[in-house]
């Protein structure tokens, strides 16, 4: 879907190309090819989705028209059954890059300070998961985190608990799986801020009596905001659209607005709704980037992305 | 490393490029006259079924004997499909939805007209499946497998007879029971438990049924489609819905779970029927048919259904099963459960207060 088009990678790969400052602005045709994809896959299906979420149409009577119904009934406050979902949704995809910040910035700084050739292998393996389709990573997730799965199975022969553990279908599961899929995003671009970091600096606030902890808050931690930044938004904006991970950790019973809009397109079939929803997501994360985009403008633009 | 890193990617890209071509080309050893269709070899055919709901060897046996390729495509539930099928460009010839879903279709016209007296094997289904409301003329569809919509629990886990839509409010089962990812079924059995038509449209029954849904919603452990096979089975929960073909696959005592049992509870239940049609815009009408018509023949048929284990209506292959399968209630219940179950009927414009609650319910 669309929506899902609207990826982090173009964004701050065009940002960046923002602070080189071009003198001119040139089409080179090297540009040509992405121009055409951009088009194709970005720049057609958002405007299908605009037009579909503003405008109804019958079949039958063959009418069409303007309308705001679609977002009326997404913001029906006597009834606020969808406005609940999204709520739901932020919510959970702010604790999952909460969650990721956590556990992935000491991970990353570990990282940066291991020697060359192992950081290489270390930081592969961070990577290798991601070889494999993430719809079976999070089955895996399934078979272990069952009642009956690995994990259960194993705590209860080492006499841990006798009774299985609801791991499972739970909102607790649904964040663990959004943490779990999307941990790399936010390791990998604090990890690269911290390799590109000037040692010396760190180096200087040592020699001028800082200890780790003064040093690590007045120099290490600002320097690796634009990493942090971009992190936050890897994180959050697939932990937001997600629709998958609720499904299979979740069983369906914690519905998240991904979820919805691919039910409206899926199984009701009402393509006005499930795009005027998509639409209401997409401002939403054009808001989140807008706010992160502004801590990262008063950083000197050393956040980079994936290797 | 990162060059390794690079080429192994690369590698594993190729890999997969050429994975899909590796059996698609292989040459007929027979001439195209050699076949039955002459004129149809070579040429695709699109179906779209429920998910699990084949013998996976009978395509092969289809495109061996006539040469016709068939792409298979699967559905979970009758809506999703209707959806796809309204909305998409995807192009099928044979589809496979339920009586509702059928009602509904050749009322949007959606569906060709089948001559049956071109199916060779058409007079091997009993009587008792054709014409039913769905298709009162015997002009759209041809019964493919019938059933009825029952509970499947763990007797390790459950000590009570179960014969009531009843257990999803007892308290016991809390977090210990599956609904189903469905709209008709699960509105359509608390609407059973409460008394009414699961055909109902009027809006206190369904408001009603609302409130008690979301009262089972609240406490389920999960919405579950296919999947429920295999949960059920490793022991995941006590209790299911579960279409009956899918229960006999599960109790199944050397691939499914020996503890697990059937009930129709005694409100009674769904009974529906699952029909082969073919699409008004089908691209190979023509080998539509000769499909189907091999679908109805006796040894088809009766390996499709050792395979799935939903209820045949073919009389042959009915008569030729073990007493055993006969006189198993779930399989072909007697008639007092029949008396007491409803087939679904299309909701007209109700559909959409349907999904009103529905949403409702899932989002809950």
């Amino acid at each position: 879907m669309s929506r899902r088009r609207l990826n982090p990678e173009a964004e701050a790969a065009s940002a960046r190309a923002k602070m080189h400052k071009k003198p001119k602005f040139r089409l080179s045709f090297v540009a040509l090819p992405y121009c055409v994809y951009a088009l194709i896959f970005v720049v057609v299906p958002m405007v299908l989705v605009l037009v579909y979420s503003f405008f109804y149409h019958y079949e039958n009577g063959g009418s069409f028209g303007f309308t705001w119904e679609f977002f009326a009934r997404f913001f029906n406050f006597s009834d606020p059954v969808y406005m609940q979902v999204l709520w739901r949704s932020v919510w959970i995809a702010l604790v999952s890059t909460l969650i990721c910040l956590v556990i992935g910035y000491p991970m990353a700084y570990i990282l940066s300070r291991m020697k060359p050739r192992i950081r290489g292998i270390v930081s592969f393996l961070f990577v290798l998961p991601m070889w494999m389709n993430f719809l079976l990573r999070t089955y895996a997730w399934m078979t272990i985190l069952e009642n009956t799965g690995i994990l259960n199975t194993a705590l209860q022969a080492i006499g841990l608990t006798d009774k299985p553990i609801q791991f499972m279908y739970s909102t607790g599961s649904v964040i663990f799986g959004n943490v779990y899929n999307f941990l790399p995003f936010m390791i990998l671009p604090i990890y690269n801020t911290l390799i590109k970091l000037d040692g010396s600096m760190v180096e200087a606030s040592g020699d001028l009596g800082a200890s780790f902890g003064q040093t690590f808050r007045r120099v290490i931690f600002p320097l690796s905001l634009p990493g942090v930044s971009s992190g936050i938004m890897m994180t959050f904006m697939p932990a937001l659209t997600t629709f998958i991970v609720s499904r299979l950790l979740g069983g369906s019973k914690i519905s998240l607005i991904g979820d919805t809009i691919e039910k409206q397109f899926l199984s009701t079939g009402d393509y006005g709704f499930g795009s005027a929803l998509s639409v209401i997501l997409m401002v939403l994360t054009l808001l989140a980037m807008a706010v992160m985009g502004k801590y990262e403008k008063e950083q000197s633009a050393t956040g980079g992305l994936l290797m | 490393m990162k060059r390794t890193v690079a080429l192994l990617l690369m590698a594993a890209l190729m890999v997969g490029v050429f994975a899909g071509c590796s059996n698609s080309d292989a040459e007929p050893s027979k001439s195209a006259a050699e076949y039955p269709y002459p004129e149809l070899v070579g040429s695709t055919l699109n179906v779209y079924n429920w998910g699990d709901y084949i013998d996976p060897d009978v395509i092969g046996i289809f495109e061996k004997e006539t040469g016709i390729k068939v792409v298979y495509d699967t559905f979970d539930f009758n809506e999703s499909m209707y959806t796809k099928v309204k909305n998409s460009n995807a192009a099928y010839d044979v589809v496979i939805p339920s009586d509702y879903m059928i009602k509904r279709m050749i009322d949007e016209d959606m569906l060709a007209k089948i001559d049956m007296s071109k199916l060779e094997n058409y007079s091997k289904i009993g009587d008792n499946y054709k014409s039913r409301e769905y298709d009162p003329n015997n002009e759209y569809s041809v019964a493919y497998m019938w059933g009825t919509l029952g509970i499947l629990y763990n007797t390790t886990m459950v000590d009570e007879p179960v014969d009531s839509w009843g257990v999803y409010w007892s308290g016991k089962y809390d977090n210990n029971a599956f609904l189903m990812d469905s709209v008709r079924d699960t509105i359509g059995m608390t609407l059973k438990y409460l008394g009414y038509s699961l055909n109902s449209t009027s809006k206190e029954e369904l408001d009603a049924a609302e409130k008690k849904l979301a009262e089972a919603a609240s406490k389920t452990l999960g919405f579950t489609g296919d999947d429920v096979k295999d949960k059920m089975i490793a022991g995941e929960a006590a209790i299911a819905m579960i279409y009956s073909g899918d229960a006999v696959t599960c109790m199944d005592p050397e691939e499914g779970n020996p503890d697990l049992a059937y009930a129709i509870p005694k409100e009674g239940t769904n009974l529906w029927f699952d029909a082969m049609c073919i699409l008004k815009d089908a691209p190979n009408y023509d080998a539509a048919v000769k499909f189907i018509d091999f679908m109805c023949r006796t040894d088809i048929a009766a390996k499709n259904r050792d395979y799935i284990n939903y209820s045949t209506p073919q009389t042959e292959v009915y008569e030729s099963l073990d007493d055993e399968i006969k006189n198993d209630p779930a399989q072909y219940p007697p008639q007092e459960v029949m008396d007491k179950s409803e087939v679904f009927v299309d909701l007209g414009e109700s559909v959409s207060y349907y999904d009103h609650i529905w949403t409702k319910i899932i989002n809950g």
